[in-house]
């Protein structure tokens, strides 16, 4: 009787445990797959060397105008510039922001050409949270430039839910 | 959806002119829970086009950190008179057309 139910207890242990460690998989699997829309999204870093395309990225000649401190991120406005005769031989082929904190780390590709005249372009864009915001310029003759700007936002897009 | 494009009516040959765009559209993220707790699915403008006499000049690809009623300001030479065509797509696959008249003298 006695060494049966030592052995009851002994599988009831290993039951418990087996049951302990699937619990913490099952924990586990599930806050991996809550986690992974975050990770999913490239650091801001990836996104750059991603656009870049393994060309070296230089900073200079990329005029981006955005306000360093925003009240509203559902819309902020950015302008970007860039230094370029805009000419056949030499002109910005794309134009393209992206972010630090936003759920998606791409957040607009301009296409232009020696037609635009001038390589300058405006929109509003979304930010998160208070994040760095890069915005980059590819020219014809394949070189990458890129201006860094720093942005504080005191109420945040995205994350809002309905009401 | 309701468009608004800002072309000058008539230009110098070589001028460059600055166009602006805007496009009534909500840009739905895809990252917001509804009032069920549901996510509201995505709905945003991907792509924008301006044709100037049937050629390319400028063209957008966007992604959901564009605020709601896109509006994109850009720059073109007047080469001859003749019409700017513009093309927003949204992720449902319509496209919105608006066109602009312009005189080049």
């Amino acid at each position: 009787m006695d060494i049966e139910t030592a052995g009851d207890r002994k599988t009831v242990l290993r039951l418990a445990l087996g049951r302990r460690a699937l619990l913490s998989g099952v924990v586990g699997v599930a806050t991996l797959s809550m986690v992974r829309p975050a990770m999913a999204r490239p650091s801001l870093d990836a996104a750059i060397a991603l656009f870049a395309g393994g060309r070296e990225v230089q900073p200079g000649r990329v005029h981006f105008d955005i306000p360093p401190l925003v009240e509203n991120g559902n819309a902020v406005g950015v302008t970007i510039a860039v230094d370029s005769p805009m000419t056949e031989a030499d002109h910005v082929k794309r134009i393209a922001l992206f972010n630090e904190k936003n759920p998606q780390a791409d957040m607009a590709i301009f296409h232009l050409g020696p037609r635009a005249g001038r390589a300058a372009v405006s929109a509003r864009v979304r930010l998160a949270t208070s994040q760095t915001v890069v915005a980059l310029a590819e020219m014809s003759d394949g070189s990458v430039w890129s201006s860094r700007a720093n942005v504080v936002v005191t109420l945040a897009a995205c994350i809002e839910d309905l009401l | 959806m309701r468009s608004m494009v800002n072309v000058p009516k008539t230009a110098r040959a070589g001028d460059i002119i600055e166009i602006k765009t805007m496009i009534a559209h909500p840009m739905e993220t895809g990252y917001r829970t509804g009032v069920n707790g549901t996510t509201i699915p995505r709905n945003i403008i991907t792509r924008f086009v301006c044709l100037y006499n049937d050629e390319e000049v400028f063209s957008a690809e966007l992604f959901p950190a564009i605020a709601a009623n896109p509006l994109i300001a850009f720059t073109t030479v007047a080469v001859q008179s003749g019409s700017l065509t513009f093309a927003w797509t949204d992720d449902s696959g319509t496209t919105h057309k608006a066109s602009a008249e312009i005189v080049v003298e």
